[in-house]
């Protein structure tokens, strides 16, 4: 099993799904970050063979849990302190998105008032269906 | 503040208490002649309309209150690029309530979270028409006598027929409601309604193509238009635009005291010879429905009632 043992303060993002971590990555806007981060592509896991890991060394505040949940509610989050994990943060589907996702339906106001931001609601939870707030369009992925 | 964006905005009591009150000015509109009297109705119509817009305009005039606005989009600042938001800022300035049409869906909504006045939902492309609803439950209501134990046919545009949406949500929540879902293919219930609405409320519902099938079943034939404003492609709309038209011969098939209702305008859906059969009751809706305005109006605005 990896350690975390070189990461004494900061993040630990655990189950990605393998091969997804890069997209993770990019979706979080990691490249902006001036701190260290760290991929680990097909690392071995018990629960799911093999998985991507990230790690961050920063604080929690530095990535977007609602973002993180939208793409992929199965990712632990490790909070490390003094080397050591202090916390496992399990990732909900976030109850609302706001401009994460864009409303694709051109009857919606969003179409037209380009100010608006785009809020999403979760409205079943076991099908992850999203709908804007305006028009009840559904999120396609 | 309390809008009125969507009819699942109002609980069933909170409904109930509306159409109770339309009720009592139904029996005695003199009594009510005066309760807005110093208050403004805008109404914001970004789209044509004429039964919505003189039914609201109507029912403030009812009440003896007054009425501003405009009735397309060409003539407001829309026009010079306008956001709703902004709108509603400044017709928050002019008037007391207002009711709002769009042709693009949502604008209500955005409008209800900048407004200092209450907004009531006029229809929203093919999304919501609440006040519809209000109209189509009081309707159903006078006629039938209740909700409850109902077979209620939808017939024609089910997926843009915005009346439609609402009239499924408001009624799931009444007992024992069964639907017929009458309809082209292409013309069906949104996944929304099919799956959200009706399926996850375990909601007695069947769709079909056949209006003739279905008549001889239902208490309640609600017939729908099939929209020009809500194709892109013209083509589209010329294919499906005949595909129901409710004549006496299938009236035959109906009971003797099923009630034809319809949001109107018709075009060519339910034939001009079907007017004079008793249980042609589209017209009667339009008298109700200025009737449950009325009644929402002076709710939303907390006016009491004459004593």
């Amino acid at each position: 099993m990896l350690n975390v043992g070189s990461l004494k303060e900061g993040i630990v993002l655990d189950h990605i799904e393998a091969g997804k971590g890069m997209s993770i990555y990019s979706a979080l806007n990691l490249d902006k970050l001036e701190c260290s981060v760290a991929i680990i592509k097909n690392a071995r896991s018990n629960k799911m063979k093999k998985k991507d890991i990230i790690k961050i060394e920063a604080g929690i505040d530095t990535i977007n849990l609602s973002l993180l949940g939208f793409i992929d509610h199965n990712i632990t989050v490790n909070i490390i302190k003094g080397g050591e994990i202090v916390e496992k943060k399990e990732i909900l589907l976030p109850e609302q998105v706001t401009d994460i996702i864009k409303c694709k339906n051109p009857r919606c106001i969003t179409s037209i008032e380009q100010e608006l931001q785009h809020v999403f609601k979760l409205t079943n939870p076991e099908k992850k269906i999203y709908r804007c707030i305006y028009c009840d369009e559904q999120y396609k992925y | 503040m309390k809008h009125f964006l969507n009819p699942l905005d109002f609980s069933v009591e909170e409904l109930d208490e509306v159409l109770d009150l339309a009720d009592e000015i139904r029996a005695n509109p003199k009594r009510f002649a005066k309760v807005c009297e110093g208050k403004k109705l805008a109404t914001l119509f970004y789209e044509p309309s004429t039964r919505t817009r003189l039914s609201f305009e109507a029912a403030m005039m009812n009440l003896g209150g007054n009425v501003l606005g405009f009735s397309s989009a060409d003539s407001s600042s829309a026009a010079k690029g306008e956001s709703v938001s902004d709108t509603i800022r400044m017709v928050s300035c002019y008037a007391d309530i207002c009711a709002m049409r769009h042709p693009k869906e949502g604008a209500p909504l955005v409008a209800s979270m900048k407004s200092s006045i209450p907004v009531i939902n006029a229809g929203d492309g093919g999304h919501q028409h609440p006040t519809q609803t209000l109209t189509d439950l009081y309707t159903i209501r006078c006629l039938k006598g209740k909700f409850s134990g109902m077979t209620i046919g939808l017939c024609g545009d089910l997926k843009f027929g915005r009346t439609v949406h609402s009239l499924i949500e408001a009624l799931i929540r009444y007992e024992d409601i069964k639907f017929v879902l009458i309809s082209p293919e292409e013309l069906r219930v949104p996944s929304y309604i099919r799956d959200e609405v009706l399926k996850q409320n375990n909601q007695q519902f069947e769709e079909v193509e056949s209006l003739e099938e279905a008549l001889p079943k239902l208490d309640i034939l609600y017939m729908t238009r099939v929209q020009r404003e809500r194709f892109f492609n013209e083509d589209d709309y010329l294919r499906m635009k005949d595909s129901y038209i409710l004549d006496k011969e299938k009236m035959k098939l109906a009971k003797s005291d099923m009630i034809v209702l319809h949001p109107l305008p018709r075009v060519n859906e339910i034939s001009v010879e079907v007017d004079d059969d008793e249980r042609a009751c589209y017209f009667k809706q339009v008298e109700f429905s200025v009737y449950a305005r009325m009644a929402l109006i002076m709710i939303l605005l907390g006016v009491d009632k004459p004593c």
